[in-house]
């Protein structure tokens, strides 16, 4: 037993990364950026009237003044009050859609990696179809088809088409730590393939599902986005897709209002550079493969 | 070893091999020397670790940061290997010094058939020659190593592991280089075709009376090629000298140590381990290196590095306990728990 | 043809039916089986209308009943829809009837096919030459200023690159039109007019799928050319004695771009899903956008048409590039 290297020390590589002050700079400046959206979603409530994001409630198509910040827009509401209302709303959406998709698709690597057989095989050809199949064309056929979308239903359709990178993800690891020298010590010391699971190898997969789950997180928030701004939303919610597509019924773009998509888009963008940079972060040493050069 | 002889088709002296790390320079290759005359065979030996494989790749001027050549000469017919610029380099590779290297099974690009890996390895040199010459060559080259024409047009998945390394070699002597460097050849084979692989290469060797660098760990393999033994230890060469007298009276206890660690080379006698480890190559202090394992060491070994000397013909070794001895004194019971 | 391909070829043919059987069934019970069924709504809602519609609702509705045995049990109805699609049938668009589907579909597929091609084969070939120089350690500065600016640019939904492309080349400076196919007072021929007028159209559009992507494959190519330079092969390439830019593109980017082809096959779903918004907001007269208007318009059997074509498009087109990946990777040929 004692020769086995301990499987609860799934984080060493991170550890070791910090203390050799090697930690992939892509993901300081991840965290760096999505901390900074996450300050701006707390701390911009404080300094802002809510009904000011309410139709009607400021002069419409004002461009951006010392009063309004970002202007208005064409049914008169405050742009700057409904950034901050809306940033956290999608926000929301993603990380629900992002940790259903995260928690399903790991269920099922599991599942794959550790039974194999046919439930392997099926779940396999699925996912590596399901991967194949723009997620639009399904999102927008279960859309189009509900009468009143909600945001918890927007969050479960989205996770339906966003489990297949953590499967695959976690079914590859699971192969992988299987074959290692201390899942073998544990069988032979009795463990069951349950406690083997849980003991072994769940540690081991953790860095694994926090990487999978960043980047489900920001295909989430994209498809959410993107449904959204298509008007197949919520359309109640004040979200940041909900505003690119009201900007894009009143012409926005061809009228010059820039201020009314502009900030929204950097937003989203500034959300997916963040997302993205962490994700790749996460990957050099989750993937030590990639650590080269 | 010392004498100006003309025939020496390659001269290695005081090559230095650093790699860089945090913490500073790591010598792993510190002033290594030694030369070649046509036709002789010369077999480095060590540990994972020691530097051979280091001294290969500075050998072809293949280092890779973090390893960087950091002084010495390697002479190729008086010209400095490490002094040309980049395309008389690249045009001194595999016309004088070839490489077979370590990874043969990985060597081949999987998407080339090797007839056309043979032959973009010639047209590097050959511009003058058309492709029915290149196809004559490449099917000689075959035959030399032992290969069917027909392996030509497979790709390297399609052959076993000795035929990929044969392959290998194949390509390393289509230009009839001077000189060859043999980086463990045969690692990841099984023992009949090491062999096999060996005596090819001493075939290929002699048929184009070139010198051969064999770089290994396994004491019988080196020994059943080479004329000349060098033993290398934490990046120098501690012992080099004639195979015979190398195996029969080795001179340095590193060398000693190594040889009695093998079955079967002398006598049965139970199987010994070298106790403790190399040492780290970073800022390491005057001394001998291999002090903190040595059942001989005294204080002058921890104080000052051992320079080369010669300790009989065509012999020489990095110890200090010469030339007040002649040979080793023999290792007593205390000393062998140690 | 070996044993070895046949079964390559085999598997992949079977993978295309999953994709194929998964796409039609979720277009036939996903409506079906959500609460409210659509066609019977439909019914009612053209019911309600009644004769203040210009068409004959009435017509309309008993058509629907026959056509797809509604009183009849949902497999039978499910078989029906795989027989009528055998028949290239999808029925009749309800915001322009009576044009089927089929031949709406038949207009827009080029237009999709052909900025959708286009625009990925570019960022594909482009982002996977810049990668695999940003891993080459002789390329220059240039190189390592480009592509990360690039990655930044393609880590935003195409959509927005498309608006924030509109607003600067369309609006603020004119240069290309803000929207649509080709000129409407185009008349369309094969001629060079033609050609140059929807290629004139076509720029914003692919411009903002190629920024949007190009930086993907770039790091994509980028970590696969790192790999393989750490490869043996490359070594002893160079000990051979071989000029680098033979090493380079022989050595290093050949055997790179097998896991970049993968990579794209992985992946065009995603460009698919981006490109539709891109038409829709360029209102470009492709799938995307008749996807879009179907589902503004609530013409419900446009909607699952567009879909499955989208899908079975991007299927075939997978399909596709898993014949030609035997090619280039002889280890699957044998």
């Amino acid at each position: 037993m004692t020769a086995a290297p301990s499987p609860r020390r799934a984080f060493s590589g991170l550890r070791r990364s910090w203390s050799e002050g090697r930690i992939a700079p892509a993901l300081i400046w991840g965290l760096s950026i999505l901390g900074l959206i996450m300050l701006f979603c707390l701390l911009g409530p404080l300094f802002i009237e809510p009904r000011d994001a309410l139709v009607g409630s400021v002069l419409p198509r004002q461009s951006p003044s010392a009063e309004f910040w970002l202007g208005t827009d064409a049914q008169g509401r405050d742009m700057l009050t409904l950034l901050i209302l809306a940033t956290p709303n999608t926000l929301k959406i993603g990380l629900i859609a992002g940790a259903l998709g995260v928690g399903f698709g790991t269920i099922l690597g599991l599942i794959a990696g550790n039974f194999r057989g046919w439930a392997d095989a099926v779940i396999r050809i699925v996912a590596d179809a399901m991967m194949t199949i723009p997620a639009i064309a399904i999102l927008v056929i279960i859309a189009g088809n509900i009468e009143q979308m909600t945001v918890e239903i927007m969050a479960l359709v989205v996770a339906s088409l966003a489990w297949m990178v953590s499967t695959r993800t976690v079914r590859a690891q699971v192969l992988t730590i299987r074959e290692r020298s201390y899942i073998e010590v544990a069988r032979v010391n009795g463990e069951s393939s349950l406690e083997i699971l849980f003991r072994e190898i769940m540690p081991n997969l953790l860095p694994f599902i926090i990487a999978s789950f960043v980047a489900t997180v920001a295909t989430a928030i994209l498809a959410v986005i993107g449904l959204e701004a298509l008007g197949l939303g919520a359309p109640q919610e004040m979200t940041l897709g909900n505003t690119i597509y009201w900007s894009q019924q009143s012409s926005a773009l061809l009228r010059g209002m820039w201020w009314w998509w502009l900030p929204p888009i950097i937003v989203i963008a500034l959300i997916s550079l963040g997302l993205f940079l962490t994700s790749i972060g996460f990957d050099r040493f989750a993937n030590p493969r990639l650590i080269r050069a | 070893m010392n004498d100006g002889d003309k025939t020496r088709v390659l001269d290695v002296r005081d090559l230095e091999v650093h790699y860089d790390t945090r913490e500073g320079p790591a010598k792993a290759v510190d002033r290594v020397s030694f030369s070649l005359r046509a036709g002789e065979r010369l077999g480095l030996i060590g540990e994972s670790g020691s530097g051979k494989t280091t001294v290969a790749m500075a050998l072809m001027r293949l280092s890779r940061p973090p390893a960087r050549i950091a002084g010495g000469e390697v002479l190729l017919a008086d010209r400095d290997l490490l002094k040309l610029t980049d395309a008389e380099l690249r045009q001194t590779r595999l016309r004088d010094i070839a490489l077979v290297p370590q990874g043969a099974m990985s060597s081949l690009n999987p998407v080339m058939r090797v007839g056309d890996q043979i032959a973009d390895a010639i047209l590097a040199h050959r511009r003058d020659l058309n492709r029915k010459a290149i196809r004559t060559r490449i099917v000689e080259g075959l035959a030399n190593v032992g290969l069917d024409p027909s392996v030509a047009r497979r790709f390297p998945h399609e052959l076993s592991g000795g035929m990929k390394q044969r392959a290998v070699m194949a390509i390393a002597t289509s230009l009839a280089p001077k000189v060859i460097i043999a980086d463990e050849p045969t690692s990841a084979l099984d023992v009949v075709v090491q062999r096999q692989i060996i005596q090819t290469l001493g075939r290929l060797q002699d048929g184009l009376g070139a010198a051969v660098v064999l770089i290994g760990h396994d004491m019988g393999l080196i020994a059943q090629f080479s004329d000349t033994v060098g033993v290398m230890y934490a990046g120098r060469v501690v012992e080099l000298g004639p195979v015979q007298q190398i195996i029969e009276t080795p001179r340095h206890p590193y060398t000693r140590l190594l040889i009695d660690s093998l079955p079967g080379i002398r006598e049965r006698k139970a199987l010994r381990g070298i106790p403790g480890l190399p040492p780290r190559l970073v800022n390491l202090p005057e001394g001998c290196r291999f002090a903190a394992r040595c059942p001989f060491a005294f204080d002058r070994c921890r104080a000052e590095t051992p320079e080369q000397q010669t300790v009989a013909s065509y012999h020489v070794a990095a110890c200090h306990l010469y030339p007040q001895h002649d040979s080793l004194p023999p290792i007593t019971a205390s000393e062998d728990t140690a | 043809m070996s044993s070895e391909l046949a079964r390559y070829i085999g598997m992949r043919f079977i993978q295309f039916l999953v994709v194929v059987f998964i796409a039609v069934s979720v277009n036939f019970f996903i409506p079906r089986l959500l609460p409210g069924d659509p066609i019977e709504s439909l019914i009612a809602r053209l019911q309600s209308a009644g004769g203040s519609q210009e068409m004959d609702s009435q017509a309309i509705i008993d058509n629907f009943r026959e056509k797809y045995g509604l009183d009849k049990p949902m497999m039978t109805q499910y078989l029906n829809y795989w027989r009528d699609l055998f028949r290239f049938d999808m029925g009749v668009s309800l915001s322009s009837y009576p044009q089927p589907v089929s031949q709406m579909i038949r207009q827009a597929l080029p237009w999709s096919v052909g900025l959708l091609a286009t625009a990925t084969l570019i960022a594909f070939t482009l982002g996977s030459v810049l990668g695999a120089l940003l891993a080459w350690p002789r390329s220059g500065r240039i190189i390592r200023t480009i592509v990360p600016t690039l990655l930044v640019l393609s880590t935003i939904p195409f959509y927005l690159l498309a608006m924030i492309l509109i607003y600067l080349f369309a609006v603020l400076w004119r240069i290309f039109p803000p929207g649509g196919g080709a000129s409407p007072t185009l008349i369309m021929e094969w001629d060079w007019p033609s050609f140059v007028n929807i290629v004139h159209h076509g720029m914003l559009p692919g411009l903002a799928i190629v920024l949007g992507s190009v930086g993907i494959w770039a790091l994509g190519m980028r970590s696969q050319t790192v790999s393989v330079l750490g490869e043996d092969y490359i070594t002893f390439a160079e000990a051979k004695g071989l000029a680098p830019r033979r090493i380079f593109l022989r050595y290093g980017m050949r055997n790179a771009m097998l896991p970049q082809v993968t990579a794209l096959a992985l992946s065009l779903g995603h460009v698919v899903s981006g490109a539709v918004l891109v038409e829709v907001i360029f209102n470009y007269p492709g799938l995307g956008a008749l996807l879009y208007n179907a589902v503004r318009g609530q013409d419900y059997f446009l909607v699952q048409g567009v879909v499955l074509i989208l899908i079975l498009t991007l299927a075939v087109l997978l399909f596709i590039i898993d014949l030609i990946y035997p090619l280039l990777d002889p280890r699957i040929r044998r």
